[in-house]
């Protein structure tokens, strides 16, 4: 289906679904029905929104009761000591590392992965396929353990690779890529093999340029995805200094900082706003492509 | 959506070539992902079950060879623990509770919504879909602070009203459905947006009919838009149910499986076997019994569940 056919589709949808029925009072628009999702967006939005003004408030004000809404003298005291005393800058430095690398790898492995599954013809790629598939069922709590004890072979145990290469291609990715990747006509790939392309030039020419709504959608995923990624890091980053961002915060939230809500109010600010941003530029690709794979998968 | 995922082909384009040389693209493109594949879920999870059946501890991390072979002792010994059994229950009570309570919310949010026209439906879809974008450890972390007993917000939105709060995630009582409304809370944008992309394939000449039958307003829902949606409410059903499963950040943030263990889950008795006392043998055989749990449920919701052709 075309963007611009869906968007037909779905104003007619809305167009019939409001009018005819007799039950809303005063005209076009359901304004009880809006009542009721506003009271329920609040609720969604509301913790956000006192997390940031938690954050902009004294220690003092934090601890009053009952609590007040805004900040009666706003300070970034607590971003000052989140920085100088706690050394937040490291963390986010290491969650922003290990996040884009492992975005990048994703890109690259998973659209590799896709085209193959996809688009060529090999021996094992159905139970390559259907091992993938499967392993999306697989819980990270029954694979942590070997993992750990894998890593400890490799001597990889507290190091950016261990957080890093079991990611590095993810099933999800794969999945996803192969559903863009199948769309892509096949005249179009053989036109190119009839003029001599080889498969990567077919693949880096003709394919990736065609892919980006799957490479943007997969990008921003795999990006939030790794962003806030706990249990591993958690398990396998044994000294501070190369702690991410949530392992951080979760150990100054039931460390000795368990009661100081400015700090962890200004940590979770700064876990949760660049995700925020990012999300609210790029919503659109998301939501669809998390809806596509819904529909299709 | 591009204009691919629909009309998706899988002609095979025909290829001249020799057998062999025909498998090497194939390979080569999907070499990396089948190694990291292999290597770190593919072998983990069969080493798992071997782990299962051993002893093997923080002293056998060297000399993987060291470790005893034990036989099923660590499932019975799992199966007859209390606390292993409690994080069982509690478990279930967080999935038994946790994932109707989303899909009824998401559901009723996505019909709503789907009756939403113009900017305001992106603004409610955007808005809804936050808390699955953010870190769950920013959000218990911030939940906690919210239920906090004195200097919460929420209880002195309730004292407002006359009545004083609990002490929400203190209280045995209290805190494990805390927990759940948090999870809840966090995931009912991502089942909403898949039930809103579900509603909006469905064929408005099918309500029309409906309607010349004389059907209306639940009866539409109940005959049409039910029956419908049950591919995702399949999909919904089997990823939330394997996400609640394997719970662990909101208890570990909030409550650390406290009160007295009410919170405690089988995805942090996991973590605290492996990796606090490195029993993780022990571990592994919990987790495999988390695992085989997830799999019945997930073969039953398919039966259950499965587009009726």
């Amino acid at each position: 289906m075309s963007v611009a056919q869906s968007r037909a589709g779905r104003a007619t949808v809305e167009r019939r679904a409001t009018a005819p029925e007799g039950r809303i009072a005063g005209g076009q628009r359901p304004w009880g029905l809006y009542i009721l999702l506003g009271i329920g967006l609040v609720a969604v939005v509301g913790p956000f929104v006192w997390m940031v003004l938690g954050s902009l408030k004294t220690q003092g004000e934090l601890l009053a009761s009952p609590p007040t809404l805004f900040p009666e003298a706003p300070t970034f005291d607590n971003f000052t000591r989140l920085f100088e005393r706690a050394d937040f800058t490291r963390f986010f430095v290491n969650s922003t590392l290990v996040a884009v690398v492992v975005t990048l790898a994703n890109l690259l492995f998973c659209s590799m992965a896709g085209y193959a599954l996809a688009k060529l013809d090999f021996f094992g790629k159905r139970p390559l396929f259907g091992m993938a598939v499967a392993t999306l069922m697989v819980p990270t709590s029954v694979t942590i353990v070997p993992l750990f004890v894998l890593m400890g072979k490799f001597g990889l145990v507290d190091s950016y690779a261990a957080v890093i290469l079991p990611f590095a291609a993810g099933a999800f990715g794969v999945f996803l890529m192969r559903q863009f990747m199948s769309g892509v006509p096949d005249e179009l790939l053989d036109a190119a093999r009839i003029d001599g392309a080889s498969e990567w030039r077919i693949f880096r020419s003709v394919v990736m340029p065609l892919l980006k709504p799957g490479l943007a959608a997969l990008g921003i995923f795999q990006f939030l995805a790794t962003w806030n990624n706990f249990l591993w890091p958690l398990v396998v980053l044994t000294s501070e200094d190369k702690y991410t961002l949530p392992v951080a915060l979760a150990s100054a939230a039931i460390g000795q900082n368990r009661s100081d809500y400015g700090l962890l109010m200004a940590g979770s600010v700064l876990l949760v706003v660049p995700v925020i941003a990012v999300f609210l530029a790029l919503q659109r690709h998301f939501t669809q492509s998390i809806a596509m794979t819904g529909l299709k998968g | 959506m591009t204009a691919s995922a629909a009309s998706a082909g899988r002609r095979r384009a025909p290829r001249a070539r020799s057998r062999l040389d025909r498998h090497v693209p194939g390979w080569a493109f999907a070499s990396p992902f089948a190694v990291i594949l292999g290597i770190f879920l593919a072998i983990p999870i069969l080493a798992s079950l071997l782990l299962s059946f051993t002893s093997f501890n923080i002293g056998n991390i060297q000399s993987w060879s060291s470790a005893r072979f034990v036989g099923l002792d660590n499932y019975t010994q799992a199966l007859t623990d209390a606390r292993v059994l409690k994080s069982l229950r509690n478990t279930g009570y967080f999935v038994g509770v946790g994932v109707p309570a989303t899909i009824a919310l998401s559901l009723a949010l996505a019909v709503g919504l789907n009756r939403v026209v113009g900017a305001m439906k992106t603004v409610f879809r955007v808005g809804y879909y936050l808390p699955v974008v953010t870190s769950i450890v920013a959000i218990a972390v911030i939940w906690r602070y919210l239920l906090a007993p004195d200097i919460g917000l929420v209880n002195s939105l309730i004292e407002r009203v006359g009545i004083a709060g609990p002490d929400w995630l203190g209280n045995t009582k209290t805190a494990m459905p805390s927990v759940i409304a948090i999870g809840v809370w966090r995931n009912v944008g991502f089942d909403m947006v898949i039930f809103l992309a579900a509603l909006q394939t469905i064929d408005p000449a099918l309500y029309e009919a409906a309607k010349v039958d004389g059907a209306r307003g639940w009866k539409l829902f109940r005959f049409i838009t039910l029956p419908l949606l049950r591919p995702a409410m399949l999909f919904v059903a089997v990823v939330t149910s394997i996400a609640y499963l394997q719970v662990f950040e909101e208890p570990f943030v909030m409550t650390q499986g406290g009160p007295v263990d009410s919170t405690l889950t089988t995805s942090m008795l996991i973590y605290e076997q492996g990796f606090r006392f490195f029993n993780l043998g022990y571990a592994s055989a919990i987790a495999y019994i988390l695992f085989v749990i997830i799999a019945v449920l997930a073969v039953i919701q398919f039966r259950w569940l499965r587009p009726q052709s």
